[in-house]
This record gives C-alpha cells, structure tokens and sequence, in this order.
C-alpha cells in the first residue's frame, strides 16, 4: 500500500520537478494538465465502478464523476471562451503514463483488496494534486478566470481528498 | 411563486402544530465555489432555512448530530424547516471542507 501511494505522490511530484522549474508553465499548457489531473480520476472512478465491491466506495467513485466531468466542463467552456487550445506537455504525459499504469496495477486486484487500494490511491492522488495546484499550477496561471477556475479546482480536490479519507477509515 | 408557496406551507405546518408561529422567517444560506455563507447563522424552531447551491457540483447540508441530512442538487434551491433546537454544526459528504453552523433557538418567534 505504501509502495503504491508513494507512486502516487512521485509522479505528480514530476509538476514540481527541475525540468519545469526552468520554463514556466503556460496557460495552454496549465489547463491542459488540469484537463488531464480531472480525466485522471475519472477514468479511475470508472474502474471503481465496475469492480468495487463496498457500497460507500462505490458511492464515492460515482461522486468523483460527477463533479470531475463538471469541472472538466467548466474547463472546456472557459477555453473555448478564451480562444486557448490546451497543449499537451511532459507533465500531461508523466502524468497520463503512471495513471494508466496505475489502472493497470488496480486492475489485477479484486473485492475489498481493490476498494482497499483504490481509496487509498485517491487520497494519495489528490494530496498530490493538491499540492500541484496550490504550489505550481495557480501561482504560474496568467489568466484571472483560469486562475480562479484553479481555485475551484483546489477546493473541490481538497474535499474529495476529505471525504476519501473518511471512506478510507471506513474500511478499516 | 416562491413567496406563495411558502405560505402556503406555513399555513398547512400552523394548522397541524400550534407551535409553528406564522411569523416564521426564512433565513438563506448560499454555497457558492465550495464555500458556505453566512458560515454561522442564527434561527429559531419554526423557521425555514433556505440552501442556495450556486455551483455546478451538488452538495449535502449534513449535521454532524444527525439532526438533518439535506440534499442541495447543483444550481438549485432547497428549503428546510427546523424542528429541534440547538447549535449544529453541518457539513456537506461530498466535500467535508465545507463547513458551517446554525444555532437555533427552541422559543419560536413571537
Ligand atoms: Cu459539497
């Protein structure tokens, strides 16, 4: 378990990296990886849903859909309004690998071993995003409506890292 | 409408509970980019609190005491009338970060 949410944290610790530190990050490309951050869990909720076996868990990917595919809409509206086309980066990329290899990885678990390590990789994943955010995204973010789009996005993060740390004592 | 409806269920809650005045006030609460406001209000037995959900995303009204459990869809209005006294703090299960607190008087209004 810890070995997996120390993967977690490493790749997304890959935003706040020297190679980034150099350039900063653009808005094209900022929103791109929030896009990405958002499609992320998704996609990861979307495996929970078909092989979780706890009602709470279940429960809980369904909300990560709901408000993940909510924000990513706001996003797309907000760049279409601002004529921004999304630019795929290295951090999208990094990001996208270990997240399908963390599918992967969840994939080859089954019934309370699989709720177990899925809430446990959310937690990880949005302290991580958490601070990807707050520390790099919304500081190096020019634009003032993407800027506050990020707020939101901390917010909303913040509380599902909340609310799967309550499932996650659930499960003990 | 709102107004209207309103009195009518006030005057259909002092027909079936003498307790509920009909000077009842109804306080509103907004939740707006995850944030609750005002974070602490003041009400009485009786009266009607109003949740406004201005955001995309659904939140719960949730006492910790179990007192309410209010569901708040996105970009909607939800109405709840206070049964039991006492100060409750709240919370919404989507997003525990949201957090506020209603203290409610058991003395109705006058
Ligand atoms: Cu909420």
């Amino acid at each position: 378990m810890f070995a997996q949410v120390g993967a977690a944290i490493a790749a997304v610790m890959l935003l706040g990296g020297p190679a980034l530190a150099e350039s900063k990050l653009t808005d094209p490309q900022i929103a791109h990886i929030a896009y990405t951050a958002g499609n992320i869990d998704i996609a990861a909720a979307k495996q929970a849903l078909t092989k979780a076996s706890n009602k709470e868990v279940k429960a809980f990917a369904q909300d990560m859909v709901r408000d993940h595919e909510a924000v990513n809409k706001q996003a797309l509206d907000l760049v279409k309004k601002l004529n921004v086309t999304p630019e795929d980066n290295d951090t999208s990329k990094a990001l996208s690998k270990q997240a399908s290899e963390k599918l992967a990885e969840l994939g080859k678990l089954n019934g309370a071993a699989f709720d177990k390590a899925y809430v446990a990789n959310e937690v990880a994943y949005h302290k991580a995003v958490d601070s990807a955010l707050e520390t790099k995204l919304i500081p190096s973010a020019s634009n003032a409506e993407l800027k506050s789009l990020l707020q939101t996005g901390l917010k909303i993060f913040q509380g599902h890292e909340q609310h799967a740390e309550h499932v996650a004592a659930g499960l003990k | 409408m709102q107004r209207g409806r309103f009195g009518l269920i006030a005057g259909v809650l002092s027909l079936a509970a003498t307790a509920v005045p009909a000077h009842a006030a109804t306080i509103t609460i907004v939740m707006e980019n995850l944030v609750v406001s005002p974070a602490e209000a003041t009400a009485k037995v009786g009266d009607t609190i109003e949740w406004v959900n201005k955001d995309v995303f659904a939140h719960t009204a949730t006492a910790r005491n179990g007192d309410f459990d209010v569901m708040i869809p996105p970009k909607q209005t939800v109405t709840y009338v206070l049964k039991k006294a006492g100060t409750v703090d709240y919370y919404c299960r989507f997003h525990p970060n949201m957090k506020a607190m209603l203290k409610i008087d058991g003395k109705p209004s006058p």
